[in-house]
Parts: structure tokens; C-alpha cells; sequence
């Protein structure tokens, strides 16, 4: 056998490794310039039924939850559930609802329930391009400093809820009460 | 009960194929005739069952029967039934169902067509198809079956992507996949070759027209994909460089490549092992797309829902195919001995350096689509490959192959003379020339690439054209066609193809250079300028359509003060459905298209308008079709309907007869 047979081979199994470790990689979760920077300045205007409304304000002095939700987001509604079950164990969650039609909007959480402590309404998308949105769902956890902890992309299952947001929330939440203390 | 139907006719076609995978394998190694027998009926079986799960699939979208999840996920009650036939292929389950159907009607293309192939050659090639069947047809049952049920049913589906509702999307997969699939034919005749440890030109005159064929849906469909693009998404684009384009792009490059070589080994009896290696790298690639494409290891806008276990699943699936395939190349390729030699200045020579360039070609663009991935593996980072690498890389490597396309076909085999045909090629030389200086003279704003950009296209086109002129009309009018009659449709074929490279290679140049582009927020009553023409917003207006609401922008346009036509953009919101689409308006003239598009309002009685002028557009899907009549006509040819002659065979076999496996002759 000539070695130079070999060639075609060895690329391609060279080319295997490569795509095999890649099944194990997600290139969907692009990192977030926003990790670490503070919250970007905004003020939105209530939701149609729903006060009272939204501001960068809120998110000082405790550690929350931004959820960036629309009516017209079928995976929204599958995540909808856990956050109605989050909000009843204390944590406060802040609704941005992003490019949706009032009426819609507003619909769909008497229909749902009501899982936020605030919402407000982004219906140009102006201040989801400060949040850096560019997928919905889209959720970000907050510290008391109004800094940017943790994004997540894409609807979020218990699995991601459990190992991912919960556990950076209670870590967070530690770290304000040894602060505090 | 007609979904469970089709599932059993799957897994009936997955046993059939494993028995054709093996039996008639082991049949032509031990000389067993009945045993080699077994492979045409099979095959004829095999296909029989995957015809009766898809249009049992069919059937489930027509009825909208919603407790079949493929249907319930992909396909909605209100949906125009075209889009409802059409929604079988729109997903992942159900494109990979008539990926099947495709591959197992190859099959039976061999076995029905193939009745002048020796015994045994059929049965390997026969099995070796069966192989591929046999990983597809597990893929799908194990881990995508198209057939699942839902309970309790759901009284409505979940519609199709409304960007997926339009005729040029529609049809362009089944030829992407037609094109795919049909290099499934090269690699199984290439691995059976390479079991037989034969590979002579009678194998390469039954290869070729199931490449070539392949070759023409690929170009349909890739151009159908493309034109799909520059119509629907709205910014004018016509290839984006995206993964699963490159995807469809490499086993187009490579294909091509193996569609020359082939030439090689029919005529002159050599470049066998690269071609047999050919013809296995253009169905791998083929299978790295689909796993692209299913497995979500690259981000795409074209992807499926991804994954893990299925990509898992094909991932183990290439290893074997493709890595057992290369495996038996380095084993057995040695036992291929050449035959003719040439010099490098010669018919083979052109056809070699064809063959580098667009080897090289396919790698850097294979290499530029892994790329991120590869990185992303290593150190974590991650990069987006867009098309600046891809100009950088691929335009110098086309432009050798180019300038080169219009010399080889008229240098002579074993021995060429560089001269003599570089004199032949006087006239278009300074055709070519004069035309690039008039454009230069002439069209403003004057650009030096675009000079040289079309006086290629006119070397390509007149220079492809050329072998056919000097066989008919210099020999006078009178007598023309006849001589042009008597002509081998591969001749002709050849000559048309390579004009109509030409001919996208003008219209690239052209668009490239001289397109326009105007960004504007227009009330109603302003205008806006676009090459020439003068465009006054009319009025907008909410449209309801069947199944959204569009908004719709009329325009007037001008011409020197005269309006010559009436435009009327839209941007379409979908009921079911997040989706909003842009319908841009699009009109055609002679010298281009008049392209516009309307964009979201300003809430101040403002849209945001795009306009642009795109010249010679159309020379892109002329020069393609131009193309792909090129590879009708040359599948056309006498030669290819023939087949093998046996006497031939017999003949060759002798100086490998030692490399041969088994006592198959």
C-alpha cells in the first residue's frame, strides 16, 4: 500500500473528530457582550391593562429576572408555566414585551397568568436592541447593582431553570446578604 | 391506519435492503449466480416500499390527518393543498423520507436500466447502494420516524413557516436531492470497482450519465435555491455563503470535477484511482451536508430542527460510509493500474489542472464552512466565516480555471499543441479584448476588474462555442446543420455548458460592479432616484391576503418624465404565525432588475424604502440553464444510451486480472 493513499483518510477522520466534537458544542450560545456591564438605561411604557409600567429604576437593590417576551413567541408559551411557578416562590420577574401588538399582549397574559412584577412594553423593539435581544425568548438575571449576571437564549426548561438561572439567582442573593451583613 | 401502513412499508424496506446489502455481495465474490439474482428484484422492492411510505406520508398531509406529528408540526387544515404536497418535504422527517425514495429509485434505475452491466458489477453496485440504504432507512425509523402518532389528536397543525409557502421553494428540494442522491450512483459503481479492484472505460461510459445527470439537478436545484433568495429575502442577495449553501456547493464543485475526470478514464484508460477517489468524495460530501444540514453543529438560517441523537446517528453513519469507503480506496486503489500516458500540454493535462483547481476550490470552501467549528473545538471561540474569505479565496482560483476553459477542449489527447490552439483561439482573443475596452470606453463608472470580468465572459462564451463553429458553419452555411446533426451531443453538450459558465460570469461581473442601492424614508407623494428611474410613493394600504395581512406600497415609476410602470412592494404578516415576510417588487427589464422593497414605518407617516437597480441579473439563471442544457444534451448522446460494449471488457481485463476479487469472470 503507498502511504499517499492513506491522505484521503486521515483527513477525513480528522474532519470526523472535528464534527463529533462539535455535536457536543452549541454555537447558538453566542456569549453576551452584556455579561458583567450594567443594565442599559430605559423607561418603558405600561402594557395595555397591565401597569405599571417598566424602567432600569426597578432593577436596582435586589437581584431579578428580565424574561423578553411576545404573544406571537410559540416557545414563550412553553416556558410561560415556569415562570408563573418562579414567581410564587418570591423572585421578582420583570416582563419586557418585545414588538407585539397591545391587544395580543395583554390577551395572552389574562389568558396565562400574570407571572411578572412589572411589564412594559417595547413595541418598536427599540429598547430590546439596547438588551442586545435578538431572539425571543430571552432571559437575563440582574444583580442588586443593576449588573447583567447571566443570559440565556431561547426558551427555558426546568432542566436550564434548575442547573442554570435558579442557581445564579440564589447565588447572587447570597452574596447581597453577606454584603449586607 | 394509512401511517402505520407506510411505517411497515419502511421497515419491509429496510429488511429488503439489508439482504441486498449482503446477499448478492457474497454471491458475486463466490461465483453463486442465484445468489447475485437476488439484487435487481430487491432493489425493485426496496423501492416499491419507500414509493408506498411517502405517498403514504402524502396522503396523511392531504387529509390533514393532525394525529401523525410530522403533519400536526409542519402542515396546517387551511393551507393551499399545492403547499399541502409540497409541506411532505418541508421538514426533517419527511425530507428525509424522499431523500429515501430517491435513492432507493436510483436503485431501481440500475437494476431496470442496467440489463447490459455484467452480473456481477450490477450485484456489487446493487449491494453497495443497498449499504446507503440501509444506514438512511435506520436513521429514519430509529431516530426520525415520519410516521409518529400523537394522542389525543390535535384539531389543527401548526402551518408551515410562511417563507417556506412559495412555488421556487417548494420544488427546489426534491432537485437538490436528486442531485445528491444521484452522486449515490458514482460512489456505489466506485466502491464496486474498487471490491471488483477494476475500474476500465466501460465502467467510466456507465458512471458518467448518472453523474451527469445528477450534475444537472444539482445545478437546477442550487439555481432554483438561489433564485429563491434574491426573490424572497428581500435584500437582493443571491448566495450568502451560508453553511448549508456550501453545503450544496461542494458536491456541485466536486461533482464537476468528477464529471471531467471521468472523460479521462473513458477515453484514454488512466487517472482512475483519483477518479474513483472523486466520485466517493462527491457523494461524501453530499452526506457531510446532510449532516450540516440535521445535526446543528453549525448555525444556519437554513437548518432543521436539530438534534443530538440524530446527529449522533449520522455521524457514525459517515465514519462507515465514507471512512470504510476511503479505507478500501487506500487498500485497493494500487491494484488500479494506469493505463495511456500524456504529456502535460494535452487534452488530459487540461482536464487535470480542471480537475486541481476545483479540488482546491471545493477544500477552501469546504474548509472556510468548518472552519468556525473547527476553532470553536480547539479554543472555544467563535467566528462567523463570511463571504470576504470566500472572494478571497475562491475568485483567484476560478480565474486560472476560467482563462484555461476555453484552451483545453481544443488541445488533442496524449500530446497538445499549446500554439496551434492558442492560434485557433485568435479571433476570440481579441474579441474577447475588444469587447472588455469597449466596455471600459464606455460604461460608466469605469472599473478595471469589470473590464477584465467581461472580457472573460466573452472569451468564455465565444471560446466555448468555438469547437462547434469550426466544425460547422467554417465550413460554409450550406451543409451547417447537417454537419451540426452529425455532431456527438457530448461535443455540443461540452460547448453549451461552458458558454453558459460564460454567461454567469458575465452576469456576476456586471451585478457585481455596477449595481445600485438607495436607502430611504419616503412619505407618500416624495420620490426616489434609482438608476435612471424615478420613484414616487403613492399610497400604502393594508391588503388582506388568505392567510395574512400585507402591507403594500404603490409606487409609480418614471422614465424620463413618463411613467413607464406601476410597482407595488409589500411586506406580508402571517396569521398563524410570527413570520413576516417581504415581497419585494420586482421588475425585470432588458438591462436588469428594478428592485424594491418596503420596510418597516417610521410613525411619523414614513417607510423606510430600499431600492435597487441590479444589472444583468437575469444572465445568472440564463447562464445556468444554459448550463444545465449543456448536460441534457450531452446525456443525450448516442454513447450514453448504448452503454458498455462486452467485447471491450474482455479485452482489458487481462493485466488485472490478478487484482480481481474473487472468480467472478
Amino acid at each position: 500500500m503507498r502511504p499517499a493513499l492513506l491522505v484521503p483518510l486521515v483527513v477525513f477522520a480528522m474532519v470526523a473528530v472535528a464534527l463529533a466534537v462539535g455535536l457536543g458544542l452549541k454555537p447558538r450560545e453566542i456569549p453576551s457582550a452584556l455579561i458583567g456591564k450594567a443594565v442599559p438605561t430605559f423607561a418603558l411604557e405600561p402594557m395595555k391593562d397591565f401597569g405599571p409600567g417598566f424602567s432600569s429604576e426597578d432593577l436596582k437593590g435586589k437581584v431579578s429576572i428580565v424574561n423578553v417576551f411576545a404573544s406571537w413567541c410559540v416557545p414563550c408559551r412553553a416556558e410561560h408555566g415556569l415562570w408563573i411557578e418562579v414567581a410564587k416562590t418570591g423572585v421578582p420577574i420583570y416582563g419586557l414585551n418585545y414588538k407585539d401588538r397591545p391587544n395580543n399582549a395583554s390577551a395572552w397574559l389574562a389568558q396565562l397568568g400574570n407571572p411578572y412584577t412589572a411589564t412594559g412594553a417595547d413595541e418598536l423593539g427599540r429598547v430590546g436592541i439596547d438588551w442586545g435581544v435578538y431572539g425571543v425568548p430571552e432571559t437575563f438575571v440582574v444583580d442588586p447593582d443593576g449588573i447583567i449576571q447571566l443570559k440565556f437564549i431561547g426558551p427555558v426548561d426546568r432542566n436550564a431553570l434548575e442547573t442554570q438561572i435558579l442557581p445564579k439567582v440564589r447565588e447572587l442573593q447570597a452574596k447581597a446578604v453577606a454584603r449586607a451583613g | 391506519m394509512v401511517a402505520e401502513l407506510g411505517h411497515f412499508a419502511l421497515i419491509v424496506a429496510l429488511v429488503v435492503a439489508a439482504v441486498q446489502a449482503t446477499v448478492p455481495l457474497i454471491g458475486a465474490a463466490r461465483g453463486a449466480d442465484d445468489w447475485v439474482a437476488v439484487a435487481r428484484p430487491a432493489a425493485g422492492i426496496q423501492f416499491l416500499m419507500a414509493a408506498v411510505a411517502f405517498f403514504a406520508l402524502m396522503y396523511c398531509f392531504v387529509q390533514s390527518d393532525f394525529s401523525v406529528a410530522t403533519v400536526f408540526q409542519s402542515s396546517h387544515s387551511l393551507k393551499p393543498l399545492l403547499y399541502k404536497v409540497t409541506g411532505v418535504w418541508g421538514n426533517h422527517e419527511g425530507s428525509l423520507l424522499l431523500w429515501i425514495l430517491i435513492l432507493t429509485g436510483f436503485g431501481a434505475a440500475v437494476a431496470t436500466f442496467g440489463t447490459n452491466l455484467p452480473p456481477a458489477l450490477a450485484a456489487r453496485v446493487l449491494s453497495v447502494q443497498a449499504m446507503v440504504g440501509v444506514g438512511f432507512l435506520a436513521f429514519i425509523l430509529f431516530t426520525s420516524n415520519p410516521f409518529e402518532r400523537i394522542f389525543p389528536a390535535p384539531a389543527e397543525g401548526r402551518g408551515l413557516n410562511p417563507l417556506l409557502q412559495d412555488p421556487g421553494l417548494a420544488i427546489h428540494p426534491p432537485f437538490l436531492y436528486l442531485g445528491y442522491v444521484g452522486f449515490s450512483m458514482a460512489f456505489s459503481f466506485a466502491v464496486a470497482a474498487l471490491i471488483e479492484g477494476r475500474v476500465d472505460p466501460a465502467w467510466a461510459r456507465w458512471v458518467r450519465p448518472w453523474t451527469l445527470a445528477a450534475w444537472c439537478f444539482l445545478t437546477i436545484g442550487i439555481s432554483l435555491g438561489s433564485w429563491w433568495a434574491y426573490y424572497e429575502l428581500g435584500w437582493g442577495g443571491f448566495w450568502f455563503w451560508d453553511p448549508v449553501e456550501n453545503a450544496s456547493f461542494m458536491p456541485w464543485l466536486a461533482g464537476t470535477a468528477l464529471l471531467h475526470s471521468a472523460i479521462v478514464v473513458e477515453r484514454r484508460d488512466t487517472l482512475k484511482a483519483w477518479t474513483i477517489l472523486l466520485a466517493i468524495l462527491t457523494f461524501s460530501l453530499s452526506l457531510l451536508g446532510t449532516f450540516i444540514v440535521r445535526s446543528g453543529v453549525l448555525t444556519s438560517v437554513h437548518a432543521f430542527a436539530t438534534d443530538p441523537a440524530r446527529g449522533l446517528f449520522i455521524l457514525g453513519f459517515l465514519v462507515v460510509a465514507i471512512g470504510g469507503s476511503l479505507a478500501l480506496f487506500a487498500v485497493r486503489a494500487p491494484a488500479l493500474r494506469p493505463g495511456g500516458l500524456f504529456a502535460p500540454v494535452s487534452r488530459e493535462g487540461a482536464l487535470v489542472l480542471n480537475n486541481i483547481l476545483l479540488a482546491t476550490a471545493c477544500a477552501t470552501v469546504l474548509l472556510g464552512t468548518l472552519y468556525p467549528l473547527i476553532l470553536d473545538a480547539i479554543s472555544g471561540e467563535k467566528v462567523s466565516v463570511g463571504p470576504p474569505f470566500f472572494q478571497a479565496t475562491f475568485v483567484p482560483l476560478m480565474l486560472p480555471l476560467l482563462a484555461a476553459m476555453a484552451v483545453g477542449p481544443l488541445l488533442p489527447w496524449k500530446r497538445g499543441d499549446l500554439r496551434g490552439a492558442l492560434e485557433r483561439l485568435r479571433f476570440t482573443f481579441i474579441f474577447a479584448g475588444f469587447t472588455g475596452l469597449a466596455v471600459y470606453a464606455l460604461v460608466e463608472p469605469r472599473s478595471a476588474a469589470a473590464t477584465g470580468g467581461v472580457a472573460l465572459a466573452a472569451w468564455l462564451v465565444l471560446g466555448g462555442i468555438l469547437p462547434l463553429y469550426e466544425r460547422t458553419l467554417r465550413g460554409g452555411v450550406s451543409g451547417a446543420a447537417a454537419r451540426l446533426a452529425a455532431l456527438p451531443r457530448s461535443a455540443i453538450g461540452m460547448s453549451l455548458a461552458h458558454a453558459g459558465v460564460g454567461l454567469v460570469v458575465l452576469g456576476l461581473t456586471v451585478l457585481l460592479t455596477w449595481q445600485t442601492e438607495k436607502d430611504q424614508v419616503m412619505r407618500v407623494g416624495e420620490t426616489m432616484d434609482v438608476a435612471g428611474y424615478t420613484l414616487t410613493l403613492r399610497g400604502v394600504a393594508s391588503v388582506a391576503g388568505p392567510n395574512y395581512v400585507a402591507q403594500r406600497a404603490t409606487f409609480d415609476v418614471a422614465k424620463g418624465g413618463e411613467v413607464v410602470m406601476r410597482l407595488a412592494p409589500e411586506k406580508r404578516s402571517y396569521v398563524d404565525s410570527p413570520q413576516v415576510t417581504t415581497e419585494a417588487a420586482i421588475e425585470p427589464t432588458w438591462l436588469g432588475d428594478l428592485y424594491v422593497v418596503v420596510g418597516d414605518a417610521d410613525g411619523n407617516g414614513g417607510y423606510a424604502i430600499r431600492g435597487y437597480f441590479k444589472p444583468f441579473v437575469h444572465w445568472l439563471w440564463i447562464g445556468a440553464a444554459v448550463m444545465v442544457a449543456g448536460g441534457l444534451v450531452s446525456l443525450s448522446d448516442r454513447r450514453h444510451r448504448v452503454g458498455a460494449p462486452a467485447a471491450r471488457r474482455t479485452r482489458e481485463t487481462g493485466a488485472l486480472a490478478g487484482a480481481a476479487s474473487g472468480a467472478t469472470e
